[in-house]
């Protein structure tokens, strides 16, 4: 297996970026510091003989949990729009939005 | 949603200078040619459509709210749709059902399969990700044979959740000038199926082939109404051109905002032409994402591929696997109906004999529009098939929502009235109308109601003597073979009558006479 890059500081103006978080160059360099000894913690699974153990999409041994197709009443619009900043028409107001849905 | 407005098919026009050899390829009947570009080579357009459905279920994806169209906004939600802290989602086992049959009929393969967080920031996911499928997708590998006789091999078909419904408030109505949006999260959950093509398609024109017949594919297993004013089925395409004859794929550009087939068409024209403009100008397309304009006939940039959304997909943690027992899969497969191809050839078989290219036509409205059930049906209770096929593609598909819940009894009476003269083809249709209305009813009723009795042959003979009495110089012309004289004639036999008359019965009654 090829050595994992490590965690820069680019990568984490770049996460930070994507979660719209504004971070100073202090904090960006305390980030950097603390994710790269997290991530270098995950490495260490680079270290075990993971050959005979398939990938897990889930730690819980359950699969297949469904409902029913069957409507049940929701919520009260009145009381849903009385929680958010701004409504009108019946909808929620929203800031203007730069650029498409993606 | 835009109606349709202006010439179909234009491609191309003005907007990509120099390479419109490929105008109106989209329409017409030589639309799979290869678009020729304004040199002397030859270049082939290669196209992949990824084609959003929306699922015929009685609840969203992940909670129990309803999914309707048209509902006042923001009345079916709840705190999973609306991203409340705390809610967890609980797939819809239905939804699984849906995906599983859409996979069966397009001879995919169900395999174990996960959900995967989609990152982003934008109001129409209040929760900012949506919930989808992305390395372990339920449907895997397929294919839609065309009636064309071509086939597209589908790459997979996924489950997700479709976004809620903004509206860009501003004086414009544009997004870029909009002052806010308004935000209704009806929509917010509803089940989708993607289902994503290989690069199999080579021109416009196959492409809306494809979509109509995956549309038929899709109706017929139930899993969608298969509306596409109505948003339920969406497309982006994936476009690119390279030189005829070569194998390598070009840089593809994404299109998004095709609401239509004619939009489909037209975009896909658009794009070759722009891209064979660039490519011999430049040798080089860049690859981004670009929006379809309807009203300006054109593609614009929506982002690069620098600024493509990064969009940190994780597995989604409040959700566990989906590994649909064997026996359940073959119950989903065992549940898809009559795919469209063996519907078409259903209703060519009642017709018997080979069909005209009219009825190629009809047979192909009737089992698109999800109509050929109540046609067999009316059939088997004694309709003229020919008859049932006409105004089934044509009365009924005008108004397709009522006329899907039709009662076929009514419908094999009142043809069999129009079929044996007791009603003329106009008298017919507006008892029909009426049957559509109501969803049924009594057809010899609502025409005596309305005073349809037919003329009795003797007293059309009577009125039809006594109208070529009152017109000697015409009746004289008529006799000496001018011919469209029986149009004159049938006019006035309608009027004496009250358009009680059948134009068919006037015409043989006129060479009855004649002879």
């Amino acid at each position: 297996m090829s050595e994992p890059k490590p965690l820069g500081r680019d990568d984490v103006a770049h996460v930070a970026r994507l979660a719209r978080l504004s971070l100073s160059e202090a904090e960006l360099e305390m980030f950097t510091d603390q994710l790269a000894r997290v991530v270098d913690h995950a490495g260490d699974i680079a270290a075990l003989d993971v050959e005979s153990v398939p990938p897990t999409a889930h730690p819980l041994p359950v699969r297949n949990v469904l409902r029913p197709d069957e409507p049940r009443p929701g919520l009260d619009r009145d009381e849903v729009l009385a929680a958010a900043p701004d409504s009108e028409a019946g909808r929620f107001k929203v800031p203007r939005i730069v650029g498409e849905a993606p | 949603m835009r109606p349709p407005a202006g010439i179909d098919g234009g491609a191309g026009d003005g907007g990509a200078g120099g390479a419109g050899g490929n105008r109106g390829a989209g329409d017409s009947a030589t639309g799979d040619a290869v678009a020729r570009g304004s040199g002397a080579t030859d270049w082939e357009t290669v196209v992949g459509l990824e084609v959003h459905c929306e699922l015929k279920t009685q609840t969203k994806l992940f909670c129990c709210c309803k999914n309707a169209f048209g509902d006042e906004p923001n009345t079916n939600v709840c705190p999973v749709c609306l991203g409340l802290p705390g809610s967890l989602p609980v797939l819809n086992a239905f939804a699984v059902e849906l995906a599983m049959r859409i996979g069966a009929a397009l001879h995919c393969e169900v395999r174990p399969s996960s959900f995967h967080r989609k990152n982003y920031f934008y109001p129409d996911m209040p929760k900012d990700y949506q919930i989808s499928q992305y390395d372990e997708p339920i449907n895997v590998g397929g294919w839609l044979d065309l009636p064309d006789g071509s086939r597209v091999r589908i790459v997979r078909a996924h489950l997700e959740e479709d976004t809620g419904k903004t509206t860009h408030q501003g004086e414009s109505g544009r997004i870029h000038a909009a002052d806010y949006a308004l935000v209704d999260y009806n929509r917010a959950g509803v089940p989708l199926v993607e289902i994503v093509s290989e690069p199999d398609i080579r021109s416009s024109a196959q492409a809306r082939r494809y979509v109509t017949e995956l549309r038929a594919v899709l109706v017929a297993t139930g899993a969608s109404d298969g509306r596409m004013e109505e948003g339920s089925l969406r497309v982006d395409a994936n476009v690119s051109v390279r030189r005829a004859g070569t194998t390598a794929y070009g840089t593809r550009c994404e299109i998004k905002n095709l609401n239509s087939l004619r939009s489909l068409g037209r975009a896909i024209d658009y794009e070759t032409a722009r891209q064979i403009a660039l490519l011999e100008a430049t040798g080089v397309v860049d690859q981004e994402t670009r929006h379809w304009d309807e009203s300006g006939g054109r593609t614009i940039p929506l982002r690069s591929k620098e600024e493509a959304f990064d969009y940190r997909y994780f597995p989604e943690p409040d959700l566990v696997p989906l590994v649909p027992e064997a026996e359940w899969q073959a119950r989903a497969a065992g549940s898809v109906g009559l795919l469209p191809s063996a519907r078409r050839q259903r209703l060519v078989g009642l017709i018997g004999g080979a069909p005209s290219a009219h009825q190629v036509d009809q047979v192909d409205v009737v089992v698109a529009q999800g109509l050929d059930d109540l046609v067999v049906a009316a059939v088997a209770q004694g309709a003229p098939a020919e008859l049932a096929l006409v105004r089934a593609a044509n009365e009924l598909a005008a108004d397709l929502d009522a006329a899907l819940a039709l009662d076929p009894g009514s419908f094999a009476q009142l043809l069999t009235m129009e079929a044996q003269g007791a009603l003329t083809a106009t008298q017919s249709k507006a008892v029909l109308a009426e049957l559509i209305a109501a969803g049924g009813g009594d057809p010899a009723g609502i025409a005596a109601e309305k005073g349809f009795e037919a003329l009795s042959q003797s007293s059309l003979a009577a009125v039809v003597r006594e109208v070529v009495g009152a017109n000697p110089e015409e009746w004289a012309r008529f006799l000496a073979g001018e011919d469209k004289l029986a149009g004159f004639f049938t006019g006035q036999v309608m009027r004496a009558t009250g358009g009680k008359a059948d134009g068919k019965a006037i015409a043989a009654e006129l060479r009855r006479l004649r002879r």
